[in-house]
């Protein structure tokens, strides 16, 4: 069953997805969406660690995905308040209001 | 064509449009709907690649815990939907130039070394079983210790920089 998609099928996926996140950082500019296309990235990127870890038979590329779901949560609840905080103060997540230290 | 080929790419054509969902919708909630059908579509294809755990990680970690709490913020800003303001003109022109040089870069770069890798291991391992989890949970606990007990202090200064952050001040309003 597994072996006959070839790994470069799912390589194309994860880089399709990446350039997607990425693409989102930049044109958007709801600060909470902008967050989304981050996460969509990190996805993309895991992906493609099992997709290694899958064509090479060895688990650590499966351990390293774990580690970055840590990071991602934590890095999800940090930002997020950060957001709320800004909020607050400013009253918009729109990141192009967010110019305090434009001189 | 064989039919686990068809089932890859009618999934990989869903995690692309919601992916593409997420980057075209107005409203903060769809986008956010739409990447946990993006989630869920990545969660399959980690189940496809013999990685039980990590898809179910997926789903309870990402789809679960993360996106309530970005639904939990969407509603409680009240920041559905962004007032159309002047944007800069040369700006989306720019950046999807910018993503399409990203991924003819990143696929020219990946293409070039895997034709090396793919004609290689054809005689792949495998890696998908209970034992597979068996063996993932020892090297988690073995090889992997000192990583995995950062985690857990990662995980409190995250824990406690969000009360900080969002902490209100002392005699402010609320």
């Amino acid at each position: 069953m597994e072996g006959t998609i070839p790994l470069t099928y799912y390589i194309t996926v994860s880089a399709i997805l990446f350039t997607m996140g990425a693409l989102g950082v930049l044109i958007r500019r709801n600060a909470l969406i902008v967050f989304m296309s981050i996460e969509l990235m990190l996805n993309a990127a895991n992906l493609a660690f099992v997709a290694f870890s899958n064509s090479y038979g060895v688990l650590d590329g499966q351990i390293f995905v774990f580690f970055v779901m840590t990071v991602a949560a934590a890095e999800v609840a940090v930002g997020l308040a950060l957001i709320v905080a800004i909020f607050r103060s400013k009253h918009s997540i729109d990141v192009d209001q967010m110019s305090s230290l434009k001189g | 064509m064989d039919s686990m080929l068809i089932f890859f790419i009618i999934l990989a054509l869903a995690s692309i449009l919601s992916a593409l969902g997420l980057l075209v919708s107005r409203s903060a909630v769809y986008a956010a709907l739409f990447l946990v059908l993006n989630f869920a579509c990545v969660a399959i294809f980690y189940l496809l690649l013999g990685a039980p755990f990590i898809a179910f990680t997926q789903i309870t970690v990402y789809a679960g815990a993360i996106m309530v709490l970005f639904l939990f913020v969407i509603m409680l800003l009240g920041a559905e939907k962004l007032p159309k303001g002047t944007s800069l003109p040369w700006q989306r022109p720019l950046a999807i130039g910018l993503a399409t040089i990203l991924l003819f870069e990143a696929g020219f770069l990946l293409f070039q070394r895997l034709k090396l890798t793919t004609a290689i291991d054809q005689p792949v391992a495998q890696v998908n079983s209970v034992d597979a989890i068996r063996t993932l949970g020892l090297s988690l606990f073995n090889q992997y210790l000192l990583p995995f007990e950062v985690t857990s202090i990662l995980l409190l200064v995250a824990m406690i920089g969000a009360i900080v952050l969002t902490k209100q001040e002392k005699g402010a309003a609320g």
